[in-house]
């Protein structure tokens, strides 16, 4: 592998961030500093203790244009992009707890577009080109490190697999390569690639563009930037009904704040999607499952790529900081504690120590979960709904965050037009009716 | 880890022996050429999945092998009982004591 480095890296834990301290919305607070290498200097001269408020901490209104409910990454692009894309920027995102505490702050960030169907692939790709430009557009690092992504095979039916999707993608103009065993230990020397293995790796996929991102700074820097062309970022605000008249959503009820009325409601709120959607009267395909991620101790550098597998499924990077990054499989019961079972961690070490012989002795820090929303063919819904100008942007399961930037773009037109956007036609709610199932129970085999 | 009681066996088991098999009670429609799409769609796949009270399908599936019914609360995950197929749950609302 020719000029494998790793470029920038993040440094994140996965685990739940501090909560934003409560702020206040001041007249100078509208305009939005700059950050640059300057300022960073010029603070640093007052001790950092005169840093503008990140955003605003309004009181909401009694109307918007749209409302939308979650404000995880998803909602916050999708706010950004209404407001920057179609200058609409009267908008609220209404979120029950703090921004980006949901899956955006639990997730192990993997991002990449090597999915087989078109329609996917062009969702993420599009999303991945979005990714490149994005610490520079929203003036934030979101510390986008394209440090590649290899899907280890282990098996003569995972390297056809494989074959496959690198064809389909490079067809797609997405970076893909096949690499046999050799070519994968290149890369990832610690790698146990030996014949003897009990599942040994015959091959993997290799996507160079992929990556992994830091996920708090997603969704700050979407806030942030919403914020300044004027979103209304309402926390501590949890929607508990969606009210409708003649069929039409017409605004939402909260526990804090009473009503709020929006001319088109979109719900980004992953988990919890059937829930509110119980509210609006109607079901979706969508389960909700605890997934589970933990992390190592801090280690010197090791690994500077991504490894996954399907096989013995497990995936693994490490941070800035040292850790490693591991990713379990979903608990197959439904569940919306944020919890899972220890036997799924268990399993999930089990395949990386299989891999990684040499981590075996390497102490786990912290293990967490979230609730995700997954889908019968592995793809997200964003769609129209039965109920009129209520959407719904959700079903992204175990793997939505590479998405964010992607489904954000995407989703915000379709808000602003009221009807989907071109990228997002395939994955209206009523493909579960008319059979156009996308699966992608392939490329998204791995919880990831 | 849950610790699950199989009502074929008559004993608590760890939860590793089973797996999740998803909503119960789901009834395949009585004639499926005569479904339309949205009903055929909507049996398929299209679940309740409640933030609370679950009835759910499980299989001991490395004990007797038997399929059977969990009444379950999906955000504390406690089990409030088990039963065989064809019976009807006892339990369809939390009692206050239970509510999470
Ligand atoms: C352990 C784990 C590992 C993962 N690893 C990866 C990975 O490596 N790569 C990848 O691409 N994806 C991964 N994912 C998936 C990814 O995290 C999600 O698909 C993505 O973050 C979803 O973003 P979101 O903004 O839609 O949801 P969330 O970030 O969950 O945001 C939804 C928000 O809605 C709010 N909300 C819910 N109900 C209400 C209500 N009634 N009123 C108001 N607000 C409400 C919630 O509080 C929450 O903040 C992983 C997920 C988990 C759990
Ligand atoms: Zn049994």
């Amino acid at each position: 592998m020719p000029g494998h480095v790793l470029k920038t890296s993040a440094d994140y834990d996965g685990e739940t961030s501090s909560l934003p301290r409560e702020t206040v919305a001041t007249e100078e607070d509208l305009t939005m500093q700059k950050y640059s290498g300057f300022g960073l200097l010029k603070h640093s001269l007052t001790h950092h203790e005169n840093w503008q408020r990140v955003w605003r901490n309004p009181k909401p209104k009694k109307k918007y244009d749209v409302i939308i409910v979650g404000g995880g990454g998803h909602g916050l692009a999708t706010a950004y992009y209404l407001a920057k894309v179609h200058n609409i920027t009267n908008v609220a995102v209404v979120e029950k707890g703090y921004l980006g505490g949901g899956n955006t702050a639990r997730n192990t960030t993997i991002v990449r577009s090597n999915y087989l169907w078109d329609e996917a692939a062009l969702l993420y790709e599009h999303a991945m080109k979005l990714w490149e430009g994005m610490s520079q557009d929203l003036n934030y690092n979101v510390m986008f490190s394209q440090r590649g992504v290899l899907n280890l095979g282990h098996t003569l039916q995972d390297m056809r697999d494989i074959q496959r999707r690198v064809n389909a993608n490079r067809l797609n103009g997405i970076d893909s390569e096949a690499l046999d065993t050799q070519g994968v230990q290149e890369i990832v020397p610690i790698l146990n690639c030996s014949a003897n293995a009990r599942y040994p790796i015959l091959g993997a996929s290799w996507q160079p563009r992929a990556g992994v991102a830091r996920h708090d700074a997603v969704a700050w820097g979407y806030a942030r930037a919403a914020d300044a062309m004027g979103v209304d970022l309402i926390q501590q605000c949890e929607v508990n009904d969606i009210i409708t008249e003649d069929g039409a959503a017409i605004g939402v009820s909260t526990k804090q704040h009473g009503t709020i009325y929006g001319d088109r409601i979109g719900c980004v709120v992953a988990g919890n999607s059937g829930v509110l959607a119980k509210m609006a009267g109607f079901h979706l395909p969508i389960e909700s499952h605890p997934l589970q991620a933990l992390v190592s101790e801090p280690i010197r550098p090791i690994l500077d790529t991504v490894v996954m597998s399907n096989q013995v499924h497990g995936y693994i990077s490490q941070s800035d900081k040292g850790d490693l990054v591991i990713g379990a499989g979903i608990d197959g019961y439904n569940g919306y504690g944020q919890r899972g079972s220890y036997a799924t961690i268990e399993h999930t070490l089990q395949a990386i120590v299989e891999m990684f012989p040499m981590f075996s002795r390497v102490r786990m820090n912290r293990q967490w979960g979230g609730i995700v929303d997954t889908c019968p063919d592995a793809c997200p819904i964003i769609s129209d709904t039965p109920v009129e100008n209520l959407f719904f942007n959700c079903g992204w399961g175990t793997g939505g965050f590479k998405a964010t930037p992607g489904s954000g773009h995407v989703f915000a037109a379709t808000l602003a037009k009221g009807e989907a956007h071109e990228l997002a036609k395939p994955f209206s709610m009523f493909r579960f009716h008319n059979g156009a199932l996308i699966d992608e129970h392939g490329a998204a085999g791995v919880a990831h | 880890m849950f610790y699950i009681y199989c009502p074929y066996c008559g004993e608590h088991r760890e939860e590793e022996e089973f797996h999740p098999k998803g909503q119960a009670h789901l009834s395949r429609p009585a004639d499926p050429d005569a479904c339309s799409d949205e009903e055929w769609g909507n049996y398929l796949y299209f679940r309740d999945n409640p933030r609370g009270l679950h009835h759910e399908i499980w299989v001991h599936a490395i004990g007797c092998r038997k399929f059977f019914n969990a009444t379950r609360d999906t955000q504390s995950y406690e089990i409030l009982e088990t039963y065989r197929m064809g019976d009807a749950p006892r339990v369809t609302h939390f009692t206050d004591k239970q509510k999470s």
